[in-house]
C-alpha cells in the first residue's frame, strides 16, 4: 500500500530533532493511551497489522502533524467503533460530560 | 505566546480529553481495567528499557559460546536472559564487525524491540528520521555523531510488525579488564539501534 506512512526515501520531512533525556512519555494521556493499546490488542479488538492500517487511514495532513500517540488513538478508535464496542456519539458526548465536570 | 502554540495546545487538550473519554468508556463497557493500565504504564516506564539489551551484548562480548548462540538464533538467546514477550516474539541480532555497520529503522511506523529496548524514542518514530536514514545513512549517521569510514560498509535494516533487530556494536579497545556487568554498562540504547557507539572509558 502506498500511503503516506510508507515514507522510506521521501524528501522535504525536515531534520531530526534528538530531544535529550526524553522521558519515556510526554504527558499523562499518552501513558493512558500506551496502556489501552496493550489491552485492546490483548482482548482481541485488533492485531498489529490491523492497527498499523488504522494508523494508516489517517489523512496524510493529519498523519504528518499530529503526535505518535495520535495515530494510536486514530486506529484503537476506528476498530472499536468498527466492532461494535463503542460509538462516536459516545465518544463526544462522553468528552463534554467531563469537559463539564474539569469545569466544574 | 504565538498563535500556532495556542492552536497546538487547544489540539493536545482535546486529544487527553478524547482519550480520557475513550478510556471512561471502555472501562464503563468492562472492556479495560485502569488498573491494568497502570500496571502496563509502570512495567515500560520503569521496568523494561534498554538496560535488558545491554545485558544481552554484556554478555555477548565476554561469552563466546553466547554470542555465537545470539547470532544465530537472537529470539532464543534473548529469552535465555529472560527478555521475551510483545514486540520481540521474532529478533535478530545484527552483529557490527570492522568491515559493517548496522542500523536500524521502522520506515513504516516504528516497530522497535520493546522487551531489550523499551519504548522507542520520539525521533526514532518520527517521518525525518524513517525517511531519511534508508536514502542517505551515513549523512543521518553523522548527524548522530558517527561518522564512518568510506570502506566500511553501512546496512540498513527495515523493521516490521514480525521481526525486529537488535544491533552488537564493536566491543571499545580498552575494555578488556571490564567484566561483564561493567561492560553492560557502557553499551548504550542508540549503540543497539546503530546510531551511536558504546560510551568510551
Amino acid at each position: 500500500m502506498n500511503s503516506i506512512a510508507d515514507m522510506g526515501g521521501m524528501h522535504g520531512l525536515g531534520p531530526i530533532r534528538v530531544e535529550e533525556n526524553e522521558p519515556i512519555f510526554h504527558a499523562d494521556w499518552e501513558r493512558r493511551m500506551f496502556g489501552m493499546f496493550i489491552l485492546a490488542f490483548a482482548g482481541g479488538h485488533f492485531n498489529v497489522d490491523m492497527f498499523r492500517y488504522g494508523m494508516e487511514q489517517m489523512s496524510p495532513a493529519e498523519y504528518l502533524t499530529s503526535d505518535y500517540y495520535e495515530h494510536w488513538l486514530h486506529s484503537l478508535t476506528m476498530w472499536v467503533k468498527d466492532n461494535g464496542s463503542l460509538t462516536e456519539e459516545e465518544i463526544l458526548a462522553r468528552m463534554a460530560e467531563i469537559e463539564k465536570e474539569e469545569a466544574a | 505566546m504565538s498563535a500556532d502554540h495556542d492552536h497546538d495546545n487547544d489540539h493536545r487538550s482535546k486529544v487527553a480529553l478524547r482519550v480520557k473519554a475513550v478510556e471512561s468508556l471502555l472501562v464503563e463497557k468492562g472492556l479495560m481495567d485502569p488498573a491494568a493500565i497502570d500496571k502496563l504504564v509502570d512495567l515500560y516506564e520503569n521496568k523494561i528499557g534498554p538496560r535488558n539489551g545491554a545485558k544481552v551484548v554484556a554478555k555477548a562480548w565476554t561469552d563466546p559460546d553466547y554470542r555465537k548462540r545470539l547470532l544465530e538464533d537472537g529470539t532464543a538467546a534473548i529469552k535465555e536472559l529472560g527478555y521475551s514477550g510483545v514486540q520481540g516474539e521474532e529478533m535478530v541480532v545484527l552483529e557490527n564487525t570492522p568491515e559493517v555497520h548496522n542500523v536500524v529503522v521502522c520506515t513504516l511506523c516504528s516497530c522497535y524491540p520493546w522487551p531489550t529496548l523499551g519504548l522507542p524514542p520520539n525521533w526514532y518514530k518520527a517521518a525525518p528520521y524513517r525517511s531519511r536514514v534508508v536514502m542517505d545513512p551515513r549523512g543521518v549517521l553523522a548527524e548522530f555523531g558517527v561518522t564512518l569510514p568510506d570502506s566500511k560498509e553501512v546496512r540498513v535494516w527495515d523493521a516490521n510488525a514480525e521481526l525486529r533487530y537488535l544491533v552488537l556494536p564493536e566491543r571499545p579497545e580498552g575494555t578488556d579488564g571490564l567484566d561483564e556487568a561493567a561492560l553492560a554498562e557502557i553499551v548504550t540504547r542508540d549503540s543497539m539501534i546503530g546510531v551511536g557507539f558504546p560510551k568510551t572509558i
